[in-house]
């Protein structure tokens, strides 16, 4: 296949940024979609030329960190992947795919196709964690959980962490990311003790960050490569106004 | 702040607000509505008249009335500092839309579609609210009841101002195309059981209304020139 890549580049933070474009040949269609980066960065380095900068670890769809928007989508054209896990038989030979970060006030641009993601670091800080006791290993299946309750955890537990809902909100919204974290824990017996302040700790947090509010358009749900639903969200404003009216906390 | 305060400041907290109170405001335009109609019966406004008559001097609705008042200032002022703050959470846009139609288009134009409502809420409540308490009007003859409708069968005449209504009810349409559905999800009502009904009664609710009140016009504007 043979492509024309309008790709954003950035030295820094600083630096204002723009498109620039490549043109590339001969990629398999077997390949995914960052392999065809490697193609190019290979190519720009022996040229003496600075590489494409992104975010990879796991290239299997697990560790969320290949963020970047393709011709408007995050994560590519297809549902429920993420751009690790996109092959180049998605697109036709000839084609021009756009390929820009994350958009978001609080994920600035580091550099080219890399943002800073801390800020949902710091609201997983500000209460995505569960007190347990030390000591002996507990039998696991000790706990009684209802079945439907442990699938609905395991549901919102699969959120990678990636931020693609904030990529796609028209409002940067990180409601999904943040619904995903509190389902998980509000679900499950091992997350009551923090339950009523988690909530209300990560929301402060959310909007400290500067991210949007949530207008409900859904967009969020339909870009996320593990399809986090928006229930995730409607029970983060129960858990919300339950803390709100029943928490010991003032 | 008290921690009352403080909960409905936090943007879960605003949208909390602009439910309750969008909720609010579609229960009154039910109300209304059903006032409006009167206006088609044919005898010259007198029930129109005596209904408005009745509202005026009823305490439950005069309480009503004010709790609305308060909640639209309160829907108008939480939608902005929600549309400000939205709008500044992404000040680098996207070179390429995203092209994906997976969200209602009326879900993204919320606050536009609310600045237009309240240029027509300013209008209207000028036009007609105002001399329901503030500018009284000539009382139908020989009763103590003032005679609103001929001010609405006088407005209705104009081409220019019935087109403006039905313009305006149109863009009231899309905003509760959105908003009735969305203020349940708000409400963290979300679930399998009723959601599929809140959806499906949301959407009747947003042709249905709107077309309720833009068809008033649109008969006295014909009824008028036919005459
Ligand atoms: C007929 C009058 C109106 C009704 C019945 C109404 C109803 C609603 C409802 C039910 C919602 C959904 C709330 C939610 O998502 O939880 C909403 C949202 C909204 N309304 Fe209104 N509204 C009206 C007038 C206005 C006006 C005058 C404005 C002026 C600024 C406005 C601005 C907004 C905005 C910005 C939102 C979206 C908030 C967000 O989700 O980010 N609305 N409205
Ligand atoms: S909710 Fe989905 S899109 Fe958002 S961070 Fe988690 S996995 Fe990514
Ligand atoms: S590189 Fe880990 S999810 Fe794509």
């Amino acid at each position: 296949m043979n492509l024309t890549l309008k790709i954003w580049r950035q030295k820094n933070q600083q630096d204002k940024g723009g498109f620039k474009d490549y043109k590339i040949s001969d990629i398999s269609p077997d390949m995914s979609f960052l392999e065809m980066i490697d193609v190019l960065n290979e190519d720009l380095v022996k040229k003496g030329e600075d590489p494409v900068h992104f975010d990879h670890d796991c290239r299997e769809g697990i560790c969320g960190m290949c963020s970047m928007v393709i011709n408007g989508r995050p994560h590519g054209p297809k549902q429920a992947i993420t751009t690790c896990q996109l092959h180049m038989r998605s697109f036709s030979d000839g084609d021009t795919i756009t390929i820009e970060p994350w958009r978001a006030k609080a994920f600035p641009v580091i550099k080219d196709l890399v943002v800073d993601r801390t800020p949902f670091e710091r609201i997983m800080q500000a209460g995505g964690y569960v007190s347990i006791n030390t000591g002996g290993v507990p039998d696991a299946n000790a706990i009684p959980i209802p079945k439907n309750m442990a699938e609905d955890a395991m549901d919102a537990a699969a959120c990678i962490g990636c931020g693609a809902c904030v990529a796609s909100c028209k409002n940067a919204s990180a409601m999904l990311f943040v619904s995903a974290k509190v389902s998980q824990l509000a679900l499950l017996p091992q997350g009551m003790i923090e339950r009523k302040s988690r909530v209300e700790k990560m929301l402060m947090q959310m909007d400290a960050e500067g991210f949007g509010a949530c207008t409900n358009t859904g967009a969020c749900s339909a870009e996320c490569p593990k399809e986090i639903s928006l229930t995730h969200i409607a029970r983060l404003n129960r858990e919300y106004y339950s803390a709100k009216v029943y928490s010991e906390n003032v | 702040m008290s921690w009352f305060t403080k909960a409905l400041s936090g943007s879960v907290g605003k949208k909390l607000v602009m439910s309750l109170t969008g909720l609010f405001l579609i229960l009154f335009l039910i109300e209304h509505l059903i006032g409006n109609f009167m206006l088609l019966k044919g005898d010259g406004g007198v029930a129109f008249n005596e209904f408005a008559h009745f509202m005026k001097h009823n305490p439950v609705i005069l309480v009503g009335e004010i709790v609305m008042f308060i909640g639209i200032l309160l829907h108008v002022i939480d939608g902005l500092a929600l549309e400000r703050k939205n709008r500044s959470a992404r000040p680098i846009g996207y070179a390429t839309p995203n092209k994906s139609a997976v969200t209602s288009w009326t879900s993204k134009y919320m606050g536009p579609f609310g600045i237009i409502i309240l240029i027509f809420l300013a209008i209207h409540l000028y036009d007609f609210f105002r001399y329901k308490y503030f500018s009284p009007v000539d009382n139908m003859p020989g009763t103590d009841i003032s005679d609103l409708a001929s001010l609405v069968y006088i407005k209705f005449q104009s081409l220019v101002y019935v087109v403006f209504y039905v313009i305006a009810m149109i863009v009231i349409g899309f905003h509760l195309n959105h908003g009735f559905q969305s203020a349940f999800q708000t409400l963290g009502l979300n679930h399998a059981k009723y959601t599929p009904a809140i959806k499906f009664i949301g959407s009747l609710y947003a042709i249905l209304v709107p077309l309720g009140y833009a068809l008033i016009p649109v008969i006295i504007y014909i009824q008028n020139i036919s005459n």
